[in-house]
Order: structure tokens, then sequence, then C-alpha cells
């Protein structure tokens, strides 16, 4: 991409100019979603354009990938991502993720993104509060271990990255028979590297469904796009823009054809 | 005004870190006689008139498929509230 990356505080629309600016990411903002906005940033500086989606709204204004992103949906009310997942926007994006004819669309659920994907049955397994009962905020190495996902595609298999992990019912359960069928099916697309931050099981921080175009994660791919604001790395502090990947890959997937 | 309540519990295989938590802070106020806890929900779903059969129906498919994640809790009971009957 000849694009530069636009300076730190600068408000102005993405180039448009860009070559890949025909990706139109939704991004959508229930009440209590706390990072929406860094969510579409991440997707313009990986050079889609953002298309801001308001829960109540049922149309999806023909987006060609969707990002929940993380937040206290309805305050986590009954259970985290519970609420939302009943919001008229969702039903139209469970929809189209599932679709039985034609391309499904990509989905990723980022945080309490993921726990809405949960509770919508889009993908496997459930969220509970952290074994050690604490919010956990810290830089997080993942290994990425699916990259045959719209989300992953420009991974490199098993490559580690470091993007921040922030939450407190951040803990991945799922049944035996479920965590055995994710493991064989190569359905687990990022774990947890080093000490397991929260007791997921299998050090799971995010998973694929079976058609592999909805990924949910636990840490913030999106805070992790933009030098001086992301994880300290190899090149210096806060340097650290692994979480990138994410937003490149699905938006030369999307420029690829159908994934 | 008639009640439906429905009790929703952590599965007993799934480890409740809250449980846990205050199964461990109990001694601290001197009850020592607990040696575990387990933390649940308890719905009150208020009815205008009265509770038929279908509404009961009705509540335990809102248990089954809102109160509670299956993946992760049993619904324990939904049942008629009699306390408030006289």
């Amino acid at each position: 991409m000849s694009t530069e990356t636009p300076l730190i505080g600068d408000f102005h629309a993405a180039p448009a100019a860009n070559p890949l600016g025909g990706a139109r990411i939704g991004v959508v903002t229930f009440p209590g979603t706390l990072d929406d906005r860094d969510a579409a940033r991440a997707v313009r500086l990986g050079g889609g354009t953002a298309v801001p989606l308001w829960h109540a709204d049922e149309s999806l204004q023909n987006v060609d990938a969707i990002v929940l992103p993380g937040g206290f949906s309805y305050g986590d009310y009954l259970r985290a991502g519970a609420i939302a997942r009943f919001a008229p926007m969702m039903n139209k994006i469970i929809a189209a993720a599932t679709a039985a004819s034609g391309t499904r669309l990509p989905v990723l659920g980022i945080c309490n993104g993921f726990q809405m994907l949960t509770e919508s049955h889009l993908l496997p397994g459930s969220m509970v509060k952290n074994d050690h009962l604490k919010f956990l905020c810290r830089d997080q190495v993942l290994r990425v271990e699916n990259t045959s996902t719209p989300w992953t595609s420009q991974f490199t298999e098993d490559e580690l990255i470091a993007v921040p992990l922030k939450n407190q019912d951040g803990q991945y359960l799922a049944d035996p028979a479920t965590l055995e069928a994710l493991e064989a099916e190569g359905r687990v697309v990022f774990r947890y590297v080093g000490e397991n931050p929260n007791g997921s099981r299998n050090g799971i921080a995010g998973v694929t469904n079976e058609t592999h175009n909805v990924v949910g994660l636990m840490p913030h791919p999106e805070h992790a796009v933009e030098a001086g604001y992301g994880p300290d790395d190899a090149t210096g502090m806060r340097s650290g823009t692994d979480g990138l990947t994410i937003f490149t890959s699905v938006i030369a997937s999307l420029a690829g054809g159908a994934q | 005004m008639p009640r439906i309540i429905v009790e929703v519990m952590p599965k007993p295989e799934i480890l409740d870190p809250q449980g846990k938590a205050i199964a461990s802070a109990l001694p601290h106020l001197g009850f020592t006689d607990f040696s575990s806890v387990r933390q649940g929900r308890r719905f009150e779903l208020t009815v205008d008139g009265e509770i038929t059969e279908q509404i009961l129906a009705s509540a335990r498919t809102a248990a089954a498929e809102m109160l509670s994640n299956p993946v992760i809790e049993d619904v324990i009971s939904v049942r008629v509230d009699d306390e408030d009957a006289a």
C-alpha cells in the first residue's frame, strides 16, 4: 500500500486515492460500546472504509464485513453480550453471517463483541469471569494458529503477535466435546502465549466458526494499529502495530474475491 | 401482582469464581460453618392479570433462551410465586 499512515490526531477522512478504499467495513455501536472509534480508525488505517452502524437499525448498508467492537453493551446486564444479541442489527448480522447461499458475511467480534457472538451462537462456548476475579489490562502475546479466515489471512501460521488485553469476563469455557472439536478442526484462531491470563480453557483467546467467516477474540487488535499507541516492541516503546494485520487481512480477502 | 420466579445457577462442573470469592471471605467475618458457596440469579417476572399455563410456558422458554446461557448455566426452577397469593 502506498498510502501514508495519517498523522496521530489527524481526524480527516482517509485519503480518497486508496486503492482498497472500496472495502466497506461496518462497525456496530451499541449503548455502552467503548471501542467503536478505535475499531473504525483501525479499518481506515488498514485501508478500508469504516461504516458506522447503530444497534437499533436494521440496514447493514451493504457493508462487506462487520466488526463488533468491545465495551460493555447494555451495561453487561444479564450476561456480557446477552442483551446485544437481541438487537435488530444483530439479527441482520446473524442472518448475513450464516446465509445458506452466496458469500457469508465476515464478522469479527472483539472482547464484548466476542461475547455477543457466543451469546448469538455464531461461535461455540461462553465467557465467564476471569478465574482470578480481577479486571486485567496488559499487553498480551498471542499465537495465530489459523490463517485460513478472512481476518487472519495475512499472518503466517503460528506467528506471535502482541496486542492489549483488557477485560473482566475473559475466561473462555466450552464443554469438553466442543473443545475437542475446536482443536481437531483447527478452529482455535488465537491462543495465549505464556501465563494464561484468565483461566481460559486450553489457553484459547479466539475461535472461528465452521465456515471460518466469523472470528471472535478477547484481546484487542484495534488498539495495536498505530505506532505511538500500541504495545512495546523491539523497535521501541508503544511501537507495536501487530493488530493492523487483522484489518489488512480482511480488506485483502474482500479485494481478492469471496473467501 | 402475580409473579413468576425463575432461578438460574452456574452449571455444577463450572467453577464459580464469584462463589469462591464469597466462600473465602466468609471466615473473615466469623462465618466458619460454610465450606463452599455458589452464586446464582433469581428473576421475578411480573404478570398483569392471571398466570395461565401459557404464560408459564412462555416464562420457561424465556428462561431457557434468554435468562440463562445453556453453555454455562442451568435453569433450576420456573414457578409461580406463592408468597403474594394471600
